[in-house]
């Protein structure tokens, strides 16, 4: 954790956000006015019905949208002001993300894929092949780096998944649904590897869910409601 | 480098897609090969030319043939090193298809004008000595699977009846545009078969002069003398005389570039579909990648590279297989084109059309992944 | 057997528009280089095969493949016009003319030259191809300086056109004429009074005899007599084959180049419509699913996917077919090596060649369309049912 700032201040900062589409000549409102603070070291599930807007939020505060209005603050730095090249560089850096359906690269093998966001840094190959191995013996699979996706069971295909999302030792984890398509045997064990990862590895970890159970896993649940956050 | 892989593993895991790009690709750049070597061969004629000889002939056209009495005039023209003389025999051996060019020349200089035509001293004696011997070209000797010794019938068309010629010696080209699909007798051989008023008769003069900044006064000073003779001349340098040749054939060069064009445009097509495709299924890929902090410029080098690496394939390929096809083959045309020859330009260009087909049909698709949206895209598939 | 509706695939086709128009148009310009060349091989062949009839007959020295290589002499020609098989004119004289062939350098209207032939021709001349035709200007006059140019000799050349001079053999020469003969070789020449010709080109001999003959039958015996005179040394030839003949090297060859080009290109367009047709069924893989779930048979499947490349290559075809109309109005002129000299001559767009370039197309969808139909047909319903 190199930010120069104290614990003390919070790593996500959202001040007033808002958030509309358009489709042709409707703008829908998807988020109205959310103000949300999550310190370091939190493991946070977010729920709500379908078209809360919950993983729109998600979007925004891993760098992968922008708001319509307000402030988005996240590990320092205010995400609406950075342009489309500093914040992918600021996502390689901070943000790890786990979807609900894995979305491994289906051409490259479960090594490659993990070693993906590794290709940003300046390590060298050795280094690499040395952080992806720690990945993927961290969530218990070792010896399965030569796989490729379709090989590999849905469970697996999490496991690497957050691998990737985790070999370049990001600030934040942002997993969208990360049980959704999984069976309730398969689901408890990529809980029991997040849970792990928040405590161990100290990994703020913000998750959206609808499952109930699921959320318990989490410190701390927070509604969402029709683009509104209810505690 | 380290993007190299991943770049790789696309088209290794779209083993099919990427056979068949390669593959139209290049097939397409094999027929630019093609038909940019019929265009350069007809041209070989032009390369193969020399700035120091002269070509003299009948002011109106080829076919009309010259005093052998001018030989003597011609040599006392202040400039000139050396004449020689020969006539076009358009003749075919067995069969009409059979063409190829013969000429009868005068045997005492031909080898001094023409030092490109190499043939061991033993052969170049027993050519000089008999009066029926001829040489010919070692890629035409190949052809038709002659000997030295053997008897070659050349039936004419321009000289009727059927000339007995008798292989004495193969000759080689010293450079590669000149002709090796030729055949060479003595012009004294046909004159003295020659009825009474076809006899000394020249079809064109060689003249050779010490320095090509003679080539202009030379030619004037001989049109000059002929101007007002019933029998006026006209003359230029080889090359001019070559490229005026080229001209006859007409826009063979324009039919070939239209021909050409269309190939490339149709495959590019084609390859800029076949892109847009494999770039379309990889919208979430695309994506993903940007989620994990790929900046757009990067993504944009990535989808481009992929068509770029194919381009290059299909263009080494396709012209690779051009150089080593027809340097196999002995391709004339029948005769019409004896030379035929990839130039090292031909395949450098090829290369290069490779290299623009590829930017072109990397171009739409890469832009598109660079512009496209992450939050949508995602969605689309979850 | 259910058939799938032609809607369904015309409604595909519709929906990834890019891609079927990149496709098809790179079908439409495979088979308008298909036609392209078709058309410049049929344009030189019509040419010649529309230069002689077969009512004449042509006589040249024995052993000449062209009239430019012959020689016949008076005699030789006084000996043959009293032939009894030769037709007569109405004033009884023979219907046959001897005529003297050269060739001539000359400027072409872009500046390069290149040779023309210049045919001194006889009264009967005109008689003897009724397809020749004055279309501006007057005959020239017997024993003047008058010369009369064939169309694409007026088009494509400098001074050649009515009240022109040219100068010819150190003499001027005033164009008084321009003829039309629908297209042969004569359109590419330069004809003048054959007995002003000879001295003025000093020529003292003819290079070849045209006459009409009674009854087509006469040929033969004609032929016989003829060639069979070792004092004549005379070849006879039946005039509409004996200027076929003079195409068949020429037009085999661009036949050869033109079925050499189109054939290799077709390969590389029919690898991209493979491609085409194999994204289309990856695309379609859970909707194939349903389909046969639903209960339609892989045979239906196959169909479907055929049709629609089928569809797809026929749709470049008709745009191929559309392209390669403006064709017909294209000249060029190229070296004939009968004469050494240039025949010009117009692309001919046939409606056959058109229909050989559709059936082309719909050959190349076929072939491209087929490893993908059948992948598609055999795909396993659950499988492709689960495929995201």
């Amino acid at each position: 954790m190199t930010e120069g700032q104290g614990d003390s201040s919070p790593l996500i900062s959202l001040r007033d956000v808002y958030k509309d589409y358009r489709r042709d000549s409707f703008v829908i409102p998807v988020l109205a006015g959310i103000t949300l603070d999550v310190k370091r070291g939190e493991f946070l599930a977010l729920m709500g019905p379908s078209g809360s807007g919950k993983s729109t939020l998600l979007n925004l505060i891993g760098g992968i949208d922008r708001p319509t209005k307000g402030e988005v603050r996240v590990a320092g730095e205010t995400l609406n002001a950075l342009n489309p090249s500093k914040l992918a560089a600021w996502r390689a850096r901070h943000v790890g993300f786990i979807f609900q359906l894995y979305n491994l690269i289906p051409v490259l093998t479960a090594y490659r894929n993990v070693e993906l966001p590794l290709l940003l840094t300046r390590l060298s190959a050795s280094e690499r092949k040395k952080r992806v191995t720690l990945a993927l013996s961290l969530v218990g699979l070792e010896g399965r780096d030569g796989h490729y996706p379709r090989q590999l069971s849905g469970g697996e295909e999490q496991r690497v998944a957050i691998a990737r999302a985790v070999v370049a030792d990001p600030t934040l984890l942002v997993a969208d649904e990360p049980t959704g398509d999984l069976d309730s045997k398969n689901a408890e064990e990529i809980l029991v590897l997040l849970r792990r990862l928040n405590k161990e590895l100290g990994k703020t970890i913000l998750m959206v869910t609808h499952d109930p159970h699921a959320a318990e896993t989490a410190a701390k649940t927070l509604h969402l409601d029709k683009g509104v956050l209810r505690a | 480098m380290k993007y190299l892989r991943y770049v790789l593993s696309h088209l290794w895991h779209s083993k099919r897609r990427t056979f068949l790009t390669v593959s139209s690709i290049a097939v397409a750049l094999f027929l630019f090969c093609t038909l940019r070597t019929v265009m350069t061969s007809l041209d070989a004629g032009l390369r193969a030319s020399d700035d120091t000889r002269l070509v003299v002939r009948h002011a109106a056209s080829l076919v009309f043939p010259l005093p052998l009495a001018y030989r003597d005039r011609l040599a006392q023209v202040p400039g000139v090193v050396k004449v020689g003389y020969g006539n076009w025999f358009g003749g075919y051996y067995q069969d009409e298809k059979n063409q190829f060019t013969q000429f009868a020349v005068d045997v005492s200089t031909v080898f001094d004008l023409y030092p490109e035509i190499l043939l061991g001293p033993a052969e170049k004696e027993a050519f000089l000595r008999e009066r029926t011997a001829c040489i010919a070209g070692e890629a035409l000797v190949k052809k038709y699977g002659w000997k030295l010794g053997d008897k070659i019938p050349i039936t004419g068309t321009i000289y009727p009846g059927e000339w007995p010629l008798i292989l004495r010696g193969i000759y080689r080209a010293a450079t590669p545009d000149a002709d090796e699909n030729a055949i060479f007798f003595h012009w004294d051989f046909l004159n003295e078969s020659m009825p009474e008023g076809r006899k000394n008769l020249v079809g064109i003069y060689w003249l050779k002069v010490a320095s090509p900044s003679d080539a202009p006064r030379v030619s004037a000073a001989v049109d000059q003398i002929y101007e007002n003779s019933p029998v006026p001349t006209k003359t230029e340098t080889e090359k001019a005389f070559q490229a005026g040749f080229i001209q006859m054939m007409g826009n063979v060069s324009t039919l070939l570039t239209i021909l050409g064009s269309a190939i490339i445009f149709a495959i590019l097509l084609v390859t800029v579909n076949t892109m847009m495709m494999a770039a379309r299924e990889r919208t979430t890929e695309i994506a993903v990648l940007k989620t994990l902090g790929f900046r757009d410029g990067l993504v944009l080098q990535l989808v481009a590279a992929e068509a770029m690496l194919l381009s290059l394939a299909g263009g080494l390929i396709g012209c690779g297989l051009a150089f080593l096809v027809f340097r196999k083959v002995n391709f004339t045309a029948g005769g019409m084109i004896p030379n035929f020859r990839v130039l090292p330009e031909t395949l450098l260009l090829g290369i290069l059309l490779a290299c623009a087909m590829g930017l072109l049909s990397g171009l739409v698709p890469a832009f598109s992944a660079a512009r496209l949206p992450i939050a949508s895209s995602l969605r689309k598939v979850a | 057997m259910a058939r799938i509706p032609l809607a369904y695939n015309l409604r595909n086709l519709a929906a990834r528009r890019l891609s079927t128009g990149l496709t098809a148009l790179g079908i439409a310009l495979v088979a308008w280089v298909f036609i392209f060349t078709l058309a410049l091989a049929g344009g030189f062949q019509a040419a010649l095969t529309t230069t002689g009839t077969k009512e004449n007959a042509i006589i040249i020295r024995k052993g000449s493949t062209s009239e430019l290589m012959s020689i016949l002499t008076r005699e030789a020609v006084g000996a043959i016009e009293s032939q009894g098989e030769i037709a007569r004119a109405p004033d009884g004289t023979p219907l046959a003319a001897s005529e003297l062939m050269v060739v001539w350098n000359l400027p072409r209207k872009s500046g390069t030259t290149t040779n023309v032939v210049v045919r001194g021709v006889g009264p009967k001349s005109f008689a003897l191809r009724p397809k020749v035709k004055l279309v501006r200007g007057r005959m020239f006059r017997q024993g003047f300086d008058e010369i009369m140019v064939g169309r694409m000799v007026a088009e494509r050349f400098q001074r050649c056109d009515v009240g022109d001079r040219l100068k010819l053999a150190g003499r001027e020469w005033t164009v008084v004429g321009v003829f039309d003969s629908k297209g042969s070789t004569y359109d590419s020449e330069i004809w003048g009074d054959v007995e002003l010709f000879m001295p003025v080109f000093d020529r003292p001999v003819y290079q070849s005899l045209t006459l009409r003959l009674a009854e087509p039958g006469y040929l033969a015996p004609l032929k016989k007599r003829l060639e069979s005179d070792p004092r004549m040394n005379v070849e006879v030839e039946r005039e509409d084959r004996f200027y076929a003949d003079q195409s068949g090297q020429l037009t085999s060859m661009l036949r050869v180049l033109g079925l050499f080009v189109t054939s290799i290109m077709s390969l590389g367009a029919i690898f991209g419509a493979l491609n085409t047709m194999y994204a289309a069924v990856g695309n379609r893989t859970r909707e194939i699913g349903t389909l046969r779930a639903i209960g339609f048979s892989r045979g239906a499947i196959l169909t479907s996917f055929l049709i629609e490349s089928v569809l797809l290559a026929l749709l470049g075809g008709l745009l191929g077919c559309l392209l390669a109309l403006p064709v017909r109005s294209f000249t060029t002129g190229t070296m004939s090596f009968a004469t050494f000299s240039e025949l010009a001559f117009r692309f001919q767009v046939t409606p056959g060649m058109l229909l050989l370039g559709l059936a082309f197309s719909a050959f190349m969808g076929l072939l491209g369309g087929f490893l993908p139909a059948r992948k598609a047909a055999t795909m396993p319903i659950v499988d492709s049912l689960r495929q995201a």
